[in-house]
């Protein structure tokens, strides 16, 4: 279990990050974080992977203290951030540089296969499109099977073709390795199409503002009503966060209206 | 169709061999063209080469004093005063650029005098060393040293600070202890402008022996080149600008053989 325990975060130039995050994951569930800019998701996700230390609060796996990163919290950034001076198969294998070859060498052949890239592991990361970067940077996270994986805006780079793909495929990496997936995206469709919770925050300081609970069945149809419903609460609750309360208003109460209907 | 393509394969790898063994010696063309048109005006009589000898005397002169040892014994004494000021003036340059590069302070403190410092011509320590150091090997042993500190110090430091942010932050997640740090990250990612700064060193290398050997040497191709001048043999000091040459050359070819195999992966525009 993750928890933030009112975690807020004031730089040194006076400026309000975040205030007062309480949050609780439970393990294997997938938490959407969704806000606009400035709203401190980046900071909340650099804050549990232990990159950052918070002002104030305190970040609890499994009840003891996040401060520095962990091993069972792995994170994939906006860019892949692969070493350009190792092959594929070493940058994944980066992690495991204490255990045995033999071990390390399946472990990384696991990992690529895992991601579709086995006849990629020998090549420079400069070869790789975009998509695949992505995809050798999801498989180094994993390799060291962690807990919890961040994800902070991972696909925002992607063409729409690749970022459908990549999150079909890391619903399939999720169902067989059950991690908590805490994300950070500013696309509601992806936002949809993950989550078992999304989490809403405002700007200035960064807050939460509204939780909603996304249980429509997986695998899920982007085309489906529910879907688009879900969708049309989300940016809802996203106008209100950022105080367009006019078009919500009403909105809102279309959304409440057909709510019953579909779900 | 079957007729063409066979054709086709049998084309393609004589055109690439033909691509292969004509761009390196493109290179050559421009120096043995030269070197042509002046042997043919100083054979016809167009000049008399006293002062400019065609290439035909200077190959002589060069091969006579290979054959005497002469060429052997100063070429080696060059060599060996480059060699330990080199090593000298990386060691230093490589550890004072890495601790200015990584502490902010570090730079504030050695940085502006060290930046005075290189703007000194080479000649202008030499009288300098020559009293500290005496008129033998150290004093052209530390000005060789201090050609190539700067220029290593300089690459040095501005590859460590130039490490991305970024990268150092993949291994703080997967919670590098600070050598590992070094080796793993620091060390990768700075090889190719240390490469470069170690060839820009012994660039220096080579000319600050040449100012070493001027002043008050019996050995070495820059007692050659001064013997040329006062004993009025401009093919001595043609072979042993030759010398210099094919030794910078070799040396620089040297290290950037040594390092090739550690910047494959260097996302280069040529290559």
């Amino acid at each position: 279990m993750l928890v933030l325990d009112r975690v807020g975060k004031t730089y040194p130039n006076g400026v309000c990050a975040l205030e007062g995050i309480r949050l609780n994951v439970s393990l294997g569930e997938i938490l959407v974080v969704i806000g606009g800019s400035g709203c401190g998701k980046s900071t909340m996700l650099r804050a549990i992977a232990g990159l950052d230390t918070p002002s104030q609060g305190r970040v609890l796996l499994d009840g003891s203290a996040v401060t520095a990163p962990h091993e069972s919290i792995g994170i994939i950034f906006q860019e892949p951030r692969l070493l350009p001076w190792l092959s594929v198969a070493g940058n994944v294998g980066f992690g495991l540089e204490h255990r045995p070859k033999g071990e390390r060498a399946e472990r990384v052949a696991k990992a690529l296969a895992r991601v579709g890239l086995t006849d990629k592991a020998s090549v420079w990361p400069r070869e790789l499109s975009g998509g695949q970067a992505q995809r050798v940077a999801i498989a180094r996270a994993l390799v060291p099977r962690p807990q919890v994986l961040l994800l902070d805006e991972p696909f925002s780079a992607l063409d729409a073709f690749t970022r459908a793909d990549l999150q079909e495929h890391l619903l399939d990496l999720w169902a067989d390795l059950k991690p908590t997936l805490v994300m950070v995206t500013n696309d509601v469709d992806e936002a949809v199409v993950l989550a078992d919770r999304i989490m809403v925050m405002r700007p200035h300081p960064g807050r939460v503002f509204e939780e909603i609970v996304c249980d429509l069945p997986r695998p899920r149809d982007r085309q489906s009503a529910a879907f688009d419903f879900a969708k049309r609460r989300v940016l809802a609750a996203l106008d209100r966060s950022l105080e367009r309360a006019k078009i919500t208003d009403d909105r809102e109460a279309r959304a409440a209206q057909g709510g019953g209907l579909w779900w | 169709m079957t007729a063409t393509l066979e054709q086709a394969a049998l084309e393609k790898p004589a055109g690439r061999g033909f691509a292969h063994f004509v761009r390196p010696v493109l290179g050559l063309l421009l120096p043995v063209v030269l070197a042509a048109g002046w042997e043919i005006a100083v054979s016809v009589g167009w000049s008399n080469g006293r002062l400019v000898p065609p290439p035909s005397v200077i190959f002589k002169t060069f091969s006579e004093l290979a054959q005497s040892g002469e060429l052997q014994t100063h070429a080696l004494a060059t060599l060996w005063r480059v060699a330990a000021g080199f090593v000298f003036g990386v060691a230093a340059g490589t550890i004072v650029g890495a601790i200015a590069g990584y502490s902010a302070l570090t730079q504030r403190l050695v940085d502006p005098t060290l930046q005075a410092l290189r703007s000194i011509p080479s000649i202008a320590w030499v009288p300098l060393f020559i009293l500290w150091f005496g008129i033998f090997e150290t004093s052209k042993i530390v000005l060789i040293a201090v050609g190539v500190f700067f220029p290593v110090y300089l690459g040095v430091m501005g590859a460590v600070m130039s490490v991305d942010r970024k990268i150092v932050e993949v291994g703080r997640v997967f919670r590098l202890s600070g050598p590992a740090m070094v080796r793993r990250i620091l060390l990768p990612a700075v090889m190719p402008a240390y490469v470069i700064s170690l060839r820009a060193g012994l660039g220096l290398g080579w000319m600050f022996v040449v100012a070493a050997e001027f002043l008050g040497a019996s050995t070495g191709l820059g007692f050659l080149l001064i013997d040329g001048q006062q004993l009025g043999k401009p093919a001595q000091i043609v072979a042993a600008i030759v010398a210099f040459a094919i030794l910078g050359k070799t040396t620089d070819f040297i290290i950037a053989t040594i390092s090739a195999p550690f910047l494959r992966w260097e996302d280069r525009f040529a290559r």
